[in-house]
């Protein structure tokens, strides 16, 4: 409890108010950003609630209604408003647990690369010498590799499967993170602020992680949501591939490579997994931009 | 200039050496006995696996496989497929040049759109235009292109029925390969329709491959010539006369372009990643194909070469496009 009441006294701190205030001030001037925030807010409640309204299991198959077309379209029923698919499962209640799938995917695998990445950025950065120029070799190699590549044959290695996926995804993803961090910390390092608190005789771990870490968060924060719609796009592309989630896990890549066979006979079941994975990836996009533009002090000035 | 191109070349091969590294790793780890499929049988006595294994050098230390994978690398000899049973080398060289052909048509699909929409949003900045454009780049650098493809199967192949579903060229025609490239190929053969066919197998696919490239250069284009067109210099231009089209055309774009060329450079691993996608939707004959096929195949030798032969690729351009940065930002070079 106390620790509540802690954190619960640090969020009515004036200048922390102060700063939410203005973030939010540059950030809604982003028409985008704010329909980017809305959208995405509106599919976390959608996943969240998929157990409730879709209106039918997802791996439900109903043998009288395979390939049922959309609603709106002849031959289509009330009772599946998206229509079927091809072993005669609801293509919508399918698309609302797939959105848990997606975002649940963007958490983790940002989560994984952020942390990693900060955790090796702050290492390299703040001690530089041979720990630095190993790391950043490391990364080199990494990055050398097309992403999507390394990380689908990294999920050969680990074995096909949504989880297997994810660490792939986050393997990739994590070299950009200890760049950032890295170079946010190189320019911090020598601040007074550090030299001064270096003084006051903090260790080398309060100075990386509390001193000197929160100053450098507004690049990693953008990242973060980059990452996080470049990780919901690998993932439904590995699983595309027959790499990622599994059948019949109602991931959205995963039904588009099901329903490749059909789709000069069924546009709809190949549409609506597509379309739900750009409206995903583009209102985290929208978001991103408005971060950037809120978070980053060149472009507030002009 | 040349101790910016020697330190390049020192943090290159590291580099290179980790990335075989990581290449050579890759095939001991996969799950599968690379003994067994090599051999191609299913059940095998103790003494002839060993026996197999002992040819194939399997049964050494890991560091001497390594050793010996590198010097057979560097003297050219990339190992033979499982499958195919050529060398992973001559079935790149064969395959190669479709994905270059894709990739090039889409970069250049990507620049000449994508550079004049981003300067035209520049001028116009805030305007209808601007957003517009801004707004399509968006959803450009948002498309999961897997789906893009199909949607424009479904809708140009399969509704209007205008291109082809899937390949280079149509089974109809039949000439030598030249140069590996199917447009001029067709051409020199002087076969009728056999350049449209071409054609019409290379549209949908350069579309796929060149979306998420030109959103990507049309977003730098514009926020390179808005810092530009904010800088003394173009003021100075204005100031004295000049007409709009030469300010922007020539003291603003070519300054402005500096830092998109970079932008170009480093969408070739864009791009390959995108060919691993594009190639598998359209059923072309190119390495992104061959790497996910050979994936599912456990084609060990290649999956190891292919990377490292890939990874080489990539680094190799970007350390041209590094040079060539040096070269037109002095800057850059100290």
């Amino acid at each position: 409890m106390t620790d509540t009441s802690a954190t619960h006294a640090k969020m009515q701190d004036p200048s922390r108010r102060a700063r939410l205030a203005e973030f939010w001030y540059y950030f809604s001037e982003n028409r985008g950003a704010v329909i980017g925030l809305a959208v995405f807010v509106l599919l976390v409640i959608l996943a969240l609630a998929a157990p409730l309204i879709a209106p039918h299991a997802a791996n439900a198959q109903y043998r009288d209604a395979i390939l049922v077309p959309p609603y709106w379209q002849e031959g289509g029923r009330a009772a599946y408003l998206l229509g079927t698919d091809a072993v005669g499962r609801d293509m919508l209640s399918r698309l609302l647990f797939g959105a848990r799938y997606s975002l649940f995917i963007g958490v983790v695998v940002t989560l994984l690369a952020l942390t990693s990445g900060i955790l090796i950025g702050t290492v390299a950065g703040y001690f530089r010498g041979w720990a630095d120029t190993a790391i950043t070799r490391v990364m080199d190699i990494i990055l050398a590799f097309p992403s999507l590549l390394l990380a689908l044959v990294l999920v050969a290695v680990l074995g096909p499967g949504l989880t297997n996926a994810m660490i792939a995804i986050a393997l990739v993803q994590q070299p950009h993170y200890v760049r950032l961090t890295r170079a946010a910390v190189m320019a911090e390092k020598n601040r007074d602020y550090v030299t001064a608190a270096r003084v006051a005789g903090a260790g080398n771990l309060r100075l990386m992680f509390r001193t000197i870490l929160p100053n450098c968060t507004a690049p990693l924060i953008v990242q973060a949501a980059l990452s996080f719609s470049t990780a919901i796009l690998d993932a439904a592309a590995l699983g595309f591939l027959g790499m990622g989630a599994q059948p019949p896990t109602p991931e959205w890549g995963t039904m588009l490579a099901e329903a490749r066979e059909f789709i000069l006979r069924a546009w709809w079941v190949v549409t609506f997994p597509g379309l739900a994975i750009l409206i995903t990836v583009l209102a985290i996009n929208l978001m991103g931009d408005g971060l950037r533009d809120a978070l980053d002090p060149k472009l507030k000035r002009s | 200039m040349l101790r910016f191109v020697l330190g390049r070349l020192a943090v290159l091969i590291p580099t290179f050496i980790g990335v075989s590294i990581i290449a050579f790793a890759f095939i001991r780890v996969l799950p599968g006995d690379p003994v067994m499929l090599m051999s191609g049988e299913r059940v095998m006595a103790p003494e002839r696996y060993e026996k197999i294994s002992h040819e194939l050098g399997y049964d050494r230390p890991l560091p001497v496989q390594y050793f010996d994978y590198l010097t057979d690398v560097l003297s050219g000899d990339f190992g033979s497929s499982i499958v195919t049973k050529r060398p992973v080398l001559d079935d790149f060289l064969t395959l190669f040049p479709a994905t270059l052909e894709l990739s090039l048509c889409a970069i250049l699909l990507a620049v000449f759109i994508g550079v004049p929409a981003g300067v035209f949003a520049a001028i116009k900045r805030g305007s209808f235009f601007d957003q517009a454009i801004m707004s399509t780049a968006l959803v450009g650098y948002s498309m999961p292109i897997f789906w893009w493809g199909l949607l424009l199967i479904i809708l140009v192949s399969g509704t209007l029925g205008w291109t082809p579903v899937s390949g280079r060229i149509s089974l109809l025609y039949y000439f030598p390969s030249v140069t590996g490239f199917m447009l001029i190929d067709s051409l020199l053969s002087g076969q009728a329709g056999a350049f449209k066919s071409a054609v019409s197998h290379l549209i949908l696919p350069t579309i796929v491959l060149g979306t998420i490239p030109l959103a990507v250069i049309a977003r730098q284009t514009r926020s390179a010539m808005l810092e530009v067109l904010g800088e003394d210099y173009v003021r100075t231009a204005r100031a004295k006369g000049l007409p709009p089209f030469r300010v922007v055309g020539i003291h603003a774009l070519r300054n402005a372009l500096i830092p998109v060329v970079t932008t170009i450079g480093l969408q070739v691993g864009v791009l390959l990643a995108g060919a691993i996608l594009t190639e598998t939707i359209f059923s072309w004959p190119g390495i992104g194909k061959w790497m996910v096929d050979s994936v599912f195949k456990r084609d060990y030798p290649v999956i190891q070469s292919g990377l490292l032969i890939i990874a080489g690729i990539i680094m190799l351009v970007n350390l041209l496009v590094d040079l060539l940065y040096g070269l037109i930002n002095p800057r850059i070079r100290h």
